[in-house]
């Protein structure tokens, strides 16, 4: 990976009225890289996501995307920007072809560039058979593959992506997955949004983690989960209403114990012996489960909340 | 070279409220057309309603009615009458529902301006391609009706030739002033307002009957109406009534799209970028 900086903000602060979503946040991307953006819904990562896209004006603060700025050069950098929003912003007036082939145009190609990167596109969002239907009796899945293809027309050297698997089904996830990352290996930067902590793992090389417009943590998902959790997690279920009158129960057990609304989180280096300790104190959960520890659990360490609710 | 030729641009660009662009409208309205193929129904729709009320206006109370006396005093029949009115009218309806309607639904639901807005394209060439397709359209109804004006015998004068462009021209004072009204609206409650303007505007704008039928108080409203400027202006060119008086109105409309394309260009950033 280049060490070349192609976007970095400093002091990048968003205020709707008297809301501050987003509160000075500092992140730079580097070439090549896929860059993250993980948190809860209202996190400010939309915000955030809007102002690199140079659709948002910047409320206060530093942002430069291949050195230019937003405020004075915005057309020239969303040339060289694909965007692929939170909600699908397809045109339910077009064609499936008709949506690449405009879109080109908006970025000012020539008809026979947009019709040739068109049908590539097609190919890429495994969508050739479709090209003539309309686009709203397309499935979820297949909306997504299409919205993505349509923001890599201008072959851009960035691509943002907002949460782009949400609402999809685990198989439509995987194939959109295996577009990214072959999309990586071309050399495309991407920086992405989710809520999901599997795909912040499988995909990102870093990231930052947000919590109320502000970064809590930033590294590599090794690096956050070295630093903010332990290396194996211990769960218990208990058959009671209310889970945090429990949690005296195994404290002292492993470094830390983390209540949740429907069980306990022990966050142990060696989660079997942390059970084996649970055991022996003569406490039987309904169920017992040891797991690796993963990115929900850093945020959980650094905010005390999930990020899925 | 071009941070030369970029200066003078960039300091128009300060002096006016200019929201920013990138010279591509025209793509929006390449857009336009391609979904305008898939919908030619809408486009039909557009032509036929001026036509309709033509025949059932002029044909079927012309019956009933030999002749008007125009305000200018020259004395026609109902259709030469009515025909120039509903040009204006058509031309005005068209631009108002496309700047207002078709522009907040493509804004708040369709999302197609969040998408258009992520590419170089920035608000003004969304403005201006939207109405730049509005008056096409329009152009191309406005010469339709012509056609079957003259043919149903309502055209008197070669004047009438300057009618079309004057047609979109009136659209081009409306839809500024749409657009611009557009960037206040918060929901669709508010169109009831847009409506509450067009309506009384389509039926009192001396559109139906000659100025001198309202007594002398309600005709100094409905000299102040746009509308009955665009009327007016239409009616001259069509029975080949010209004077001096057409610079007036002329000039009223100018004045009326001017405050639309400042007033609109000043709110649209705040309308499509937040």
């Amino acid at each position: 990976m280049s060490e070349e900086i192609l976007l970095h903000a400093r002091g990048l602060t968003k205020t709707f009225g008297d809301f501050t979503a987003v509160d000075g946040i500092d992140f730079a991307v580097r070439k090549g890289e896929c860059f993250g953006f993980l948190g809860p819904n209202g996190a400010g990562k939309s915000s955030t996501m809007r102002m690199v896209g140079c659709v948002s004006p910047v409320t206060r603060g530093e942002l430069r995307l291949f050195g230019l700025d937003p405020a004075t050069d915005g057309p020239a950098i969303r040339a060289r920007l694909g965007s692929c929003p939170q909600r699908d912003t397809l045109d339910e007036e077009l064609t499936v072809e008709e949506n690449l082939w405009i879109y080109g145009r908006y970025f000012g190609l020539s008809r026979k560039e947009a019709r040739a990167r068109a049908a590539e596109l097609l190919e890429f969002a495994q969508l050739t058979e479709r090209a003539r239907d309309k686009v709203e009796p397309l499935s979820g899945g297949m909306k997504r593959r299409l919205t993505i293809a349509r923001s890599l027309i201008n072959s851009p050297e960035i691509l943002l992506l907002d949460e782009p698997t949400t609402g999809l089904d685990p198989q439509a996830r995987h194939v959109l997955w295996d577009r990214l990352f072959r999309l990586k290996r071309s050399g495309v930067t991407l920086v992405l949004t989710t809520h999901y902590m599997d795909e912040a793992e499988q995909l990102f090389d870093r990231l930052v983690v947000m919590d109320h417009g502000s970064i809590v943590a930033q590294g590599s998902p090794r690096e956050l989960i070295g630093a903010h959790a332990t290396r194996e997690v211990l769960e218990l279920r208990f058959d009671a209403e209310d889970h945090s009158e429990l949690a005296p129960l195994v404290e002292g057990v492993g470094k830390r114990v983390e209540v949740l609304p429907d069980r306990l989180l022990v966050y142990a280096d060696d989660g079997d012996e942390a059970s084996a300790q649970v055991h022996a104190r003569g406490v039987e959960p309904l169920s017992s489960l040891v797991r690796r520890s993963t990115l929900e659990d850093v945020f959980l360490t650094l905010t005390g909340r999930t990020l899925v609710d | 070279m071009s941070s030369t030729l970029r200066a003078p641009g960039a300091r128009l660009s300060r002096a006016l409220p200019m929201p920013a662009g990138a010279g591509l409208a025209r793509m929006l309205v390449e857009r336009n057309v391609t979904s305008f193929r898939h919908g030619w129904i809408a486009l039909a729709t557009g032509f036929a309603e001026p036509v309709f009320y033509l025949f059932s206006l002029g044909i079927g109370i012309g019956a009933l009615v030999h002749s008007v006396r125009t305000d200018s005093g020259l004395a026609v029949t109902y259709p030469q009458f009515v025909a120039p009115a509903l040009l204006a009218a058509s031309a005005m309806n068209g631009a108002v529902f496309d700047s207002t309607f078709n522009v907040f639904f493509k804004l708040k639901y369709a999302r197609l301006y969040d998408a258009v807005l992520a590419t170089p394209m920035g608000p003004r060439d969304i403005a201006v391609g939207e109405i730049t397709w509005s008056l096409m359209r329009g152009g191309l109804y406005s010469a339709a009706f012509l056609v079957v004006a003259l043919l149903a015998g309502a055209v008197r004068s070669w004047w009438a030739l300057l009618a079309l462009p004057a047609a979109v021209f009136i659209g081009f004072a409306f839809a500024a002033v749409g657009m611009f009204a557009t960037t206040f609206m918060r929901s669709w409650v508010d169109f009831d307002y847009v409506t509450l303007a067009i309506q009384p505007m389509f039926l009192f704008s001396a559109t139906f009957f000659p100025l001198s039928t309202y007594p002398g108080a309600l005709q100094w409203l409905v000299q102040l109406t746009p509308l009955y400027h665009g009327v007016a202006l239409e009616r001259a060119l069509m029975l080949g009534d010209t004077g001096w008086g057409v610079l007036g109105h002329v000039g009223y409309l100018v004045v009326l799209g001017s405050v639309g394309v400042v007033g609109a260009a000043r709110r649209l950033d705040s309308l499509l970028l937040s």
